[in-house]
């Protein structure tokens, strides 16, 4: 499906901000970032409706960086606050009670933590009821806001604090990342999303589309984690840009179901040089590198795009190891 | 009396309606289901002009509810026992949210063992959560109480979320005469719900944020514990109003033949019923017995449990709840309402019975009353009773025997 967009390259980014510079984040978090990219894309009129995480102590009394609405509620249940206060702006429309003028787009923000764990359940709920709402998951792949525990969104052979690694345990976290993506799309949600903030124009485009459907719109944004990854911040975008271009992060949409990739690279980069830049892989390498763990890293990765080459009739040189 | 036959659960249902709500979260538990059965018909045959929507947990439901009533709606709903625990978190949120929704729980023992008939350990488990609560005896107060917590919460001076309760089976499924009052009276006795600082376009507002400093934290906490005690003289006040309309009475404790009264049962919800008979028993055996109920249990009210209690020989506080190691619930609440009164009681008896709905007999409750003027006359230190007949402990035996697996 192709829509008429106001997004064409990176010169299109809003000027507008929504977020006020200077907050209590990490320098170079991909969270932050991708409530800025996804508000300019939204307009003023917002409600975020926040789960336990590093945004959360952004917003700290009496301070607010957002110039919009802002509510916190707890870490298993920002959908349930979402679906509150959106059939309260319906109800008080409906009776007259409330100009439209002051209706909002309700957005759900989260970490992975929340979205991938804790929250899914009220997630699921949110969907089945087709509420009209967006959830913007930047995901960092672990429990980022309580010093980098393993969630299940952290992927194979990352080391976390609850998954270190030791002598017995050489590879850190070896369980694969749950796809969350898949799991929003079987509940039949009408638009579901990745995004990187290294790409900025699909990033907007994708909210873009969303405005123009009802019911739960979903989307999950890459976020570069500087403090838990092991990175300096100013590579956040680098890195960013190295999860797309390596076949990590796939960049993609379903729209009622229906999966497209929005950014088929033509020649997947080894992930190897993904995996290098990061410390929460460094034991891939050192003292002696773990061949057989990053082939198995590699193979995930060819298979996952071998597929996508044969569904979409798309073109990809896959890597090796 | 006048009025139409409606059990606990119609009467609660009935007075949400009245109270014109916008908006009812739900999800179904025994014995609460039938409210929200109840009005999931109106709105579906269009004769409550509310939305109904059924959560996904008890958890998302609370989370639904206070965040409905900060953008704007009159929010209901209702629960019980393992729901409202499952909600906890989401109590104190919406408390510390200052939204002044209303929720009904039906009172039901808590798991484990899973039980279906009341105690009291769900709805006082919520005691330190900042909502407000009011307790009921009879279907015509559960109806009377949902339109009273809605004008005391929405109140400036206090906006807290309030909790009503009513004892599941005994009230939830039990018809009892209820005079449902007018709508055009209701409606001057409730006007519309104006949010403070609702979420809109034209004027943003961050709720909820974060606070990194004790002192802040402390400020906004010292702030609920504040307006809780504000909803003591708003509650009388808007009582007043609600007699004047509706002819019925309703002070934040209640007491029954107390005037000379030596020997006082304090109680809650149904069994006040149960202990109003044990006193009149007590009565025509000329033992100068009486009873106060707690009706306003947040905020608590000492003050006139206090002026109520002064003078007399024996209290019994009748906690049909436990807290394991330490005893019933109320007890130390009444306990401390008493201790720096000049002319305080000889002596406080903690009694806990009634666990997960066990009937109470008038032997029962007469024994409460000889044990209270035993240890006025032989000068006793009270010790705790727990309220089990000999019967009852033949049937539990044969029932441990079956499971042990003897014949």
């Amino acid at each position: 499906m192709s829509i008429a967009t106001r997004f064409k390259t990176l010169r299109d980014m809003p000027t507008e901000d929504y977020l006020a510079p200077g907050n209590t984040l990490c320098a170079g978090c991909g969270g932050i970032l991708a409530v800025r990219i996804f508000h300019k894309a939204l307009g003023a009129n917002v409600a975020w409706v926040n789960a336990a995480g590093c945004l959360t102590v952004t917003m700290t009394y009496p301070l607010s960086p957002l110039k919009s609405n802002w509510l916190y509620t707890a870490f298993a249940s920002a959908p349930a606050g979402a679906q509150g206060i959106r059939d309260a702006l319906d109800i008080l429309m409906a009776k007259g009670r409330l100009p439209k003028s002051e209706d909002l787009k309700v957005v759900v923000v989260s970490g992975d933590g929340a979205a991938y764990d804790i929250g899914l359940q009220s997630t699921a709920g949110a969907i089945d009821r087709r509420l009209d709402f967006y959830y913007l998951c930047y995901d960092n792949e672990a429990y980022g806001n309580t010093g980098f525990q393993m969630s299940s969104s952290t992927p194979y052979g990352s080391s976390t604090k609850t998954t270190p690694v030791t002598p017995a345990f050489p590879l850190g976290n070896t369980v694969a990342k749950k796809n969350l993506f898949e799991v929003w799309r079987a509940m039949k949600a009408p638009y579901v999303a990745t995004l990187s903030n290294s790409h900025g124009v699909d990033f907007l485009r994708k909210v873009e589309k969303g405005t123009t459907m009802k019911g739960p719109k979903l989307y999950i944004d890459f976020a570069a984690c500087p403090t838990g990854w092991g990175f300096d911040s100013r590579d956040s975008i680098e890195i960013e840009k190295s999860a797309v271009q390596t076949g990590v992060w796939p960049l993609k949409e379903a729209v009622d179901g229906v999966v497209r990739h929005t950014f088929v690279p033509r020649s997947l980069t080894p992930v190897r040089e993904y995996l290098k830049t990061q410390e929460r892989f460094r034991h891939l390498f050192e003292p002696a590198e773990k061949t057989e763990a990053i082939n198995t890293i590699q193979a995930s990765i060819n298979s996952y795009w071998e597929k996508v080459a044969s569904d979409e009739g798309a073109q990809v040189r896959l890597a090796e190891a | 009396m006048k009025g139409q036959l409606l059990t606990g659960n119609a009467a609660a249902a009935s007075a949400a309606r009245l109270a014109r709500v916008d908006y009812v979260p739900a999800y179904p538990i025994t014995p609460q289901t039938e409210i929200i059965e109840t009005i999931a018909d109106w709105v579906r045959e269009g004769t409550m002009d509310s939305k109904f929507v059924q959560l996904e947990s008890e958890h998302s439901m609370v989370t639904a509810a206070g965040s409905a009533s900060l953008a704007g709606a009159r929010v209901f709903t209702a629960t019980s026992s393992q729901g409202l625990l499952y909600a906890m978190e989401m109590l104190y949120n919406v408390a510390g949210w200052r939204a002044p929704m209303v929720m009904v729980n039906v009172s039901r023992g808590l798991a484990a063992p899973i039980v279906l008939e009341p105690d009291h350990n769900d709805i006082l488990a919520a005691r330190d959560s900042g909502f407000l609560q009011f307790h009921s005896e009879t279907c015509q107060e559960v109806a009377d109480l949902v339109l009273l917590a809605y004008r005391v919460a929405e109140d400036r001076r206090v906006m807290l979320p309030a909790l009503v309760n009513l004892d599941g089976f005994y009230l939830s499924f039990t018809r009892e005469p209820v005079v449902l009052p007018d709508q055009e009276t209701v409606d001057r006795f409730l006007p519309p719900y104006e949010p403070l600082n609702p979420l809109r376009a034209t004027a943003p507002v961050a709720r909820g944020s974060s606070v990194m400093e004790g002192h802040i934290y402390s400020y906004f906490r010292y702030n609920v514990h504040a307006a809780a005690g504000r909803a003591r003289e708003v509650f009388s006040e808007a009582a007043n109003e609600f007699e004047e309309l509706f002819g019925r009475a309703y002070g934040p404790v209640e007491g029954y033949m107390l005037d000379d009264a030596e020997y006082v049962l304090v109680i809650s919800n149904s069994f006040t019923s149960l202990g109003r008979q044990a006193v009149k028993r007590m009565r025509e055996r000329g033992v100068p017995a009486g009873l106060l109920k707690l009706r306003m249990v947040r905020p608590f009210p000492s003050e006139e449990i206090a002026t109520m209690l002064r003078g007399r020989k024996v209290v019994g506080v009748f906690d049909q709840n436990l807290a394991p190691g330490s005893g019933g619930i109320f007890y130390p609440e009444v306990a401390a309402s008493l201790y720096h009164l000049k002319g305080r009681p000889n002596a406080i008896l903690p009694v806990v019975g009634g666990l997960g709905g066990k009937q109470i007999t008038g032997k029962e409750m007469a024994a409460v009353f000889e044990e209270m003027i035993a240890i006025d006359r032989e000068g006793k230190t009270p010790s705790p009773m727990f309220l089990m007949r000999d019967d009852e402990l033949a049937r539990v035996k044969k029932a441990v025997a079956v499971a042990e697996g003897e014949s």
